[in-house]
C-alpha cells in the first residue's frame, strides 16, 4: 500500500515540475517576445496573441478551482462560472469606475449605462469601487461568501452528487437572469466594457497587458502551489476519502460538512480571482458569462486534461480553449460538433484525460 | 416499437374518415341550388331589390344565410367577373382576396380584386341588414348564434335595437341568453333620463363581469376638468361605486383563474418533459442533458411533418405524434446503445457525455434546417379559445395541452405499472442482477427505458412546437427548468413529476404580475435551492435500499 502511494506522488510530482517549468519559461519568454523582438519579426507577440494567452491563463485557473473539488472532493459544480464572473464583475466595477469623465456623457462618476438610464446617483453598493483595494477585497469576498452560504445550506442538509450540481446550474441561471435585468445596476445586457485603465496605466497598451499576463501566470503558479499543498496535507486525504467514500468518511468521525464547505468556499474564491484578471485583459464582462454552458465548458476542460491531477486541468483548459479559438475562426460550422464528440470520445475513452496518456497510473480515479 | 403498426393504421383510418367528410360538404342539395340562384339575383339588382332578396333568403332558411348576410354587411361579398359566381372574402382588407364558397364553407381559392366585382350596400340597405341579422340571430333555434346576436347588439344599443331584446326578453328561454338581454335593456335603461330605472339597472349590472359593462359604470363616476362629477346625481354616483365594486371583485376573482389556468398549461409543459426526464433520470441514473435536444428534434419533426403534407394542417400534427415519437425515440435508443450504456453508474459522466450529444444535436439542427426559428402553424381547431364568460376565455392550445399531458402520464403510468415492459422496466430498477437472474433481458431493457424517456420527449416537443418557435436553442431554454421540477418532485416519482411542474408553473404565473417575468423565474429558482435544504430528496423521496445508491 505504501510503495503504491509513494508511486504516485512521483508521478504527480513529476507532472507538477513539467507544468511549473512551462509556466516559468512562459512568464520569462511572453514579455520578451512582446517587448524585446521587434514588430516586424516573426516571433513577435502581437497584443492579439498576449490576450489570448491571458485568457488562457485565467481559464487555467478557473479549471484548477474545479479541479480541486471535483476531482478531490468529488464534488461537481457546474456553476463556478458563477463565481468566475462574479470576480469579473467586482473587477469589472473598478473598471467603470476608473473610466470617470473619459465615458461617452463625460459624467465624472456615475458610469455611462447609469446616466443612458437616467439615474441621478450611484447605487450604494458601488460605493467604494473606486478604490482598487476594495475591489480586490470585493473580488475575494463576493464569490467567498456566495459559496460559503450556499455550500453552508446545501453541504449542511447532505446535497450531493447529481443533486448537487443541479442546484450549482440552478444559482448560476438565476444569477444570469438577475445579471440581464437593467435594475440590477450592473449594465444589463451590455454589461461593462469600454474600460480606459487600471491603476493609472492604459489597458490599451502593451505593457499593461504584458503585467497583466505575467501577473495572471504568478497568480495561476500561486493557487497551483496552494491547491497542490491542500491535496499532498492531510487535510487532502480527508477529501479524497469523502470522494471515494463519503459516509464511511463521516463515520470515521471526520467533519465531512466542513471539509467540504471550506475547499468550496476555496475553489470559488480562486474562480473569483481568476475572473477578475480575465476582465481586464478581455475588455468586457456581460450576463453571459453566467450562462450555465460556460459552467458545464470548464467540467469538460478538466475532463479533458485529467481530473484529480490539478495540473491536468489547466493542460485542458489551454487545450480546449486553442482548439475553440481555431475552430471557431477557421471552421465555425464544425466547432460545436467537435467539442460535442469530444465530450464523448473524452468520458468514453480517456477517463483519465490527456494527461492520463502517459505511463500507466496507479491510482484509479472513481 | 410493438405499437407501430397500430399507430400507423390509425392515421390511415383518420385520413380516410377525413376523405368521407370531405365527400358528403361537397353534394349539393336541392335547397342549395336555390340558395346559389338567390344569391346570383344580387347581382344586378337595384338596393330595393336587394332588400327583399334578403328578406327571401332569410325565409329560405338556409344554414349558411347568415354568414352570407354578414359578409353582404361588410362588403365582403364579391362576384367572380369570369364565371359570375358569387363569393365570400374572408376579409376585404387583402389583395388577392381569400375567397370562400358560400354553400360548402371551404375555401374556394383566392383571386386580386380587379378580378372580381364587389357587391354594394347603401345606408338604409345596410340599417335593414343589420336590424333583419339581428332579429334573425335572436331568433336562431341556437342558443350560441342567438347570444352571439345579442352581444353583437350591445355594442351598438340604439332604439331598434332595444326594442328588439324587449321582445326578445319574454320569450328567451336560455338562461345565458337572458341574462345578456337583461344586460342589455339595462345599459339602455342606464342611459335614459328616469332615476328609478337608472339605479334599478345599475343593480342589475352589477351581476355582469365584461369590459365594456365596467367601463360604462365607471364612466358614471368620472369627473369634469374642473373637479366637479359629470353624474349630478348622488345616489346614481353611490349605486354606481357600489356595483363597480363587485363587478371588479368578481373580474378578479376569474382573472384569478385564469392565471391558475395559464399556470396548469405552463406547468404542463415542464410537466410533459419531466416525465421523459424521471424516467431517464429517476429510473436509469443517467442525466441526460441532450433531453431537451430530443425535445427538439420532437418540435422538427413536427415541422417537417407538416411541411410534408401541406394542405392538411389539422391532421398533420396527429400525424406529427407518432413520427416524434418514433424519432426520438430511435435516436434515444441509438443514443444508449453507442454511449450511454458504457457509462451504467457514473451518473456525472453521462452528464458530460450527453452534453456532448446535445451540442451534436444542435449543430446537425443548425446544419440542416439553418439557425433561424421555424413556426410551425397551429391547426384550426387549436386556434381561438374558449369563452366561458365576458371576463374569462381560456385559449384551446394551452387546453389541449394541459389534457395532452394528463392522457401522456395517463399512459406512461399504466404502461410501468402494468405492461410487461413496465414490470421489467421497474424490477431492473430496483435490482439489476436478480431482474438478470430472473431471466429479464437487462440490456435490452435499458434500450427499451432510455428509448421510452426520449420518446417522451419527442411528445414534449410536439406540444412545444404550439406554444413558442421551432428553433435550434428550443431544448436549452426549458432544460433546466424540467431538471428542477426532478428534483423538487422526488427522482424517477412519476406523480412527483406531475405536482411538482404544476405547482412550478402555477407559482410561477401568480408571481409574475407582481415581480415581471425574470424575477418570478429567480424567486421560483431560489425557492427550489432552499427547498432542497429541507428536503434533499424532493417531495416523494425514493425509498428503500436503492435510493442510497443513487
Amino acid at each position: 500500500m505504501l510503495h503504491v502511494r509513494k508511486w504516485v506522488i512521483t508521478d504527480d510530482c513529476r507532472g507538477s515540475a513539467w507544468f511549473l517549468a512551462v509556466l516559468t519559461l512562459m512568464t520569462i519568454v511572453v514579455p520578451i517576445l512582446n517587448q524585446v523582438v521587434s514588430s516586424s519579426s516573426a516571433l513577435h507577440l502581437s497584443a492579439y496573441g498576449l490576450t489570448l494567452i491571458g485568457k488562457y491563463l485565467c481559464y487555467g485557473m478557473l479549471a484548477l478551482a474545479v479541479d480541486l473539488i471535483w476531482g478531490y472532493c468529488g464534488i461537481l459544480s457546474l456553476g463556478h462560472a458563477a463565481f468566475f464572473s462574479l470576480g469579473g464583475y467586482a473587477m469589472g466595477m473598478y473598471l467603470m469606475r476608473q473610466i470617470g469623465p473619459r465615458g461617452v456623457y463625460g459624467d465624472p462618476v456615475l458610469p455611462d449605462f447609469m446616466v443612458f438610464l437616467n439615474w441621478k446617483s450611484l447605487p450604494w453598493f458601488w460605493y467604494g469601487f473606486n478604490h482598487f483595494s476594495i475591489a480586490l477585497l470585493m473580488v475575494v469576498l463576493v464569490p467567498g461568501l456566495l459559496a460559503l452560504v450556499f455550500g453552508w445550506f446545501a453541504f449542511r442538509s447532505r446535497v450531493t452528487g447529481v443533486y448537487l450540481s443541479i442546484i450549482t446550474q440552478a444559482l448560476t441561471y438565476a444569477l444570469m437572469l438577475a445579471f440581464f435585468r437593467n435594475d440590477m445596476g450592473f449594465g444589463g445586457n451590455n454589461g461593462f466594457t469600454d474600460f480606459k485603465g487600471i491603476l493609472g496605466f492604459d489597458l490599451h497598451s502593451d505593457g499593461t497587458r504584458v503585467v497583466l499576463v505575467v501577473l495572471s501566470a504568478v497568480t495561476l503558479g500561486a493557487s497551483y502551489l496552494i491547491c497542490r499543498a491542500i491535496v499532498e496535507s492531510r487535510a487532502g486525504r480527508v477529501l479524497r476519502a469523502i470522494r471515494d467514500a463519503e459516509s464511511r468518511t463521516r463515520f470515521i468521525g471526520y467533519p465531512v460538512e466542513s471539509f467540504k464547505l471550506w475547499v468550496f468556499v476555496f475553489s470559488a474564491v480562486i474562480a473569483g480571482v481568476a475572473g477578475a484578471l480575465y476582465v481586464p485583459q478581455v475588455g468586457i464582462i456581460n450576463p453571459s458569462e453566467f450562462a450555465p454552458i460556460n459552467s458545464i465548458e470548464i467540467v469538460i476542460w478538466v475532463a479533458v486534461g485529467g481530473r484529480g491531477t490539478l495540473y491536468g486541468a489547466i493542460v485542458g483548459a489551454v487545450l480546449v480553449n486553442y482548439a475553440k479559438t481555431y475552430f471557431t475562426g477557421a471552421f465555425p460550422e464544425i466547432w460545436l460538433y467537435a467539442l460535442g464528440a469530444l465530450f464523448v470520445f473524452v468520458t468514453l475513452f480517456l477517463p483519465r484525460g490527456i494527461v492520463g496518456l502517459g505511463p500507466a497510473r496507479a491510482r484509479s480515479i472513481k | 416499437m410493438k405499437n407501430t403498426p397500430t399507430g400507423v393504421r390509425w392515421v390511415l383510418m383518420l385520413f380516410a374518415l377525413l376523405g368521407v367528410g370531405v365527400d358528403v360538404a361537397h353534394a349539393q342539395s336541392p335547397k342549395d341550388t336555390g340558395f346559389v340562384s338567390m344569391l346570383g339575383e344580387l347581382r344586378e339588382a337595384t338596393y330595393t331589390d336587394k332588400a327583399s332578396i334578403a328578406e327571401r333568403l332569410i325565409q329560405d332558411g338556409h344554414p349558411n344565410v347568415r354568414a352570407v348576410l354578414t359578409a353582404f354587411l361588410e362588403d365582403r361579398l364579391y362576384f367572380r367577373n369570369d364565371d359570375q359566381k358569387v363569393l365570400l372574402a374572408k376579409s376585404a382588407d387583402v389583395d388577392p382576396l381569400n375567397l370562400i364558397d358560400p354553400v360548402s364553407m371551404q375555401d374556394a381559392g383566392s383571386a386580386p380584386v380587379d378580378k372580381l366585382t364587389k357587391i354594394g350596400t347603401n345606408n338604409s340597405l345596410r340599417r335593414m341588414l343589420r336590424t333583419t341579422l339581428a332579429r334573425f340571430g335572436l331568433s336562431s333555434p341556437d342558443a350560441g348564434v342567438r347570444l352571439a346576436a345579442v352581444r353583437d347588439m350591445l355594442r351598438s344599443l340604439d332604439e331598434s335595437n332595444v326594442a328588439l331584446l324587449r321582445e326578445r326578453f319574454d320569450t328567451e328561454t336560455n338562461s345565458r341568453v337572458k341574462k345578456e338581454i337583461t344586460t342589455g335593456l339595462a345599459l339602455a335603461a342606464l342611459a335614459g333620463s328616469d332615476t328609478r330605472a337608472r339605479l334599478e339597472a345599475l343593480r342589475t349590472l352589477k351581476n355582469s363581469v365584461s369590459q365594456d359593462v365596467r367601463n360604462r359604470v365607471a364612466l358614471l363616476l368620472d369627473k369634469n376638468p374642473d373637479g366637479s362629477f359629470i353624474e349630478t346625481d348622488d345616489n346614481v354616483r353611490q349605486a354606481a361605486s357600489a356595483s363597480l365594486e363587485v363587478i371588479d371583485e368578481w373580474r378578479a376573482l376569474y382573472s384569478a383563474l385564469e392565471t391558475l389556468f395559464f399556470g396548469l398549461s405552463l406547468g404542463s409543459v415542464l410537466v410533459l418533459i419531466a416525465i421523459g426526464l424521471a424516467i431517464t433520470f429517476g429510473v436509469m441514473g443517467v442525466i441526460n442533458m441532450a433531453h431537451g435536444e430530443l425535445m427538439m428534434l420532437g418540435a422538427y419533426t413536427t415541422y417537417v411533418v407538416q411541411m410534408a403534407m401541406p394542405g392538411h394542417i389539422g391532421i398533420s400534427i396527429l400525424v406529427a405524434i407518432p413520427a416524434a415519437f418514433i424519432v426520438a425515440g430511435a435516436t434515444g435508443v441509438l443514443l444508449e446503445r453507442t454511449i450511454i450504456r458504457f457509462l451504467y453508474g457514473r451518473p456525472l459522466e453521462t452528464l458530460l457525455a450527453t452534453f456532448g450529444v446535445s451540442l451534436v444535436l444542435q449543430q446537425s439542427v443548425r446544419s440542416i434546417f439553418s439557425a433561424l426559428n421555424r413556426s410551425v402553424v397551429t391547426p384550426d381547431w387549436m386556434s381561438g379559445s374558449l369563452q366561458l364568460n365576458d371576463a374569462l376565455a381560456i385559449t384551446y392550445n394551452r387546453l389541449y395541452i394541459v389534457l395532452f399531458t394528463l392522457i401522456v402520464f395517463a399512459i406512461i403510468l399504466i404502461v410501468l405499472r402494468s405492461t410487461r415492459i413496465g414490470l421489467e422496466i421497474r424490477a431492473v430498477s430496483q435490482n439489476r442482477a436478480m431482474a438478470k437472474a430472473m431471466g429479464i433481458r437487462t440490456e435490452w431493457v435499458d434500450a427499451m427505458t432510455f428509448g421510452l424517456g426520449s420518446a417522451i420527449a419527442g411528445v414534449a416537443g410536439v406540444a412545444l412546437s404550439q406554444l413558442t418557435n421551432v428553433g435550434p436553442n428550443l431544448g436549452q431554454s426549458y432544460i433546466i427548468d424540467s431538471f428542477m421540477v426532478v428534483v423538487f418532485g422526488g427522482v424517477g416519482n412519476l406523480w412527483g413529476s406531475l405536482i411538482g411542474g404544476m405547482s412550478m408553473g402555477i407559482v410561477n404565473q401568480l408571481l409574475e404580475p407582481y415581480s415581471g417575468a425574470v424575477l418570478a423565474k429567480i424567486f421560483v429558482l431560489v425557492a427550489l435551492i432552499l427547498f432542497i435544504q429541507i428536503r434533499p430528496r424532493g417531495l416523494f423521496p425514493q425509498t428503500g435500499r436503492s435510493a442510497e445508491d443513487k
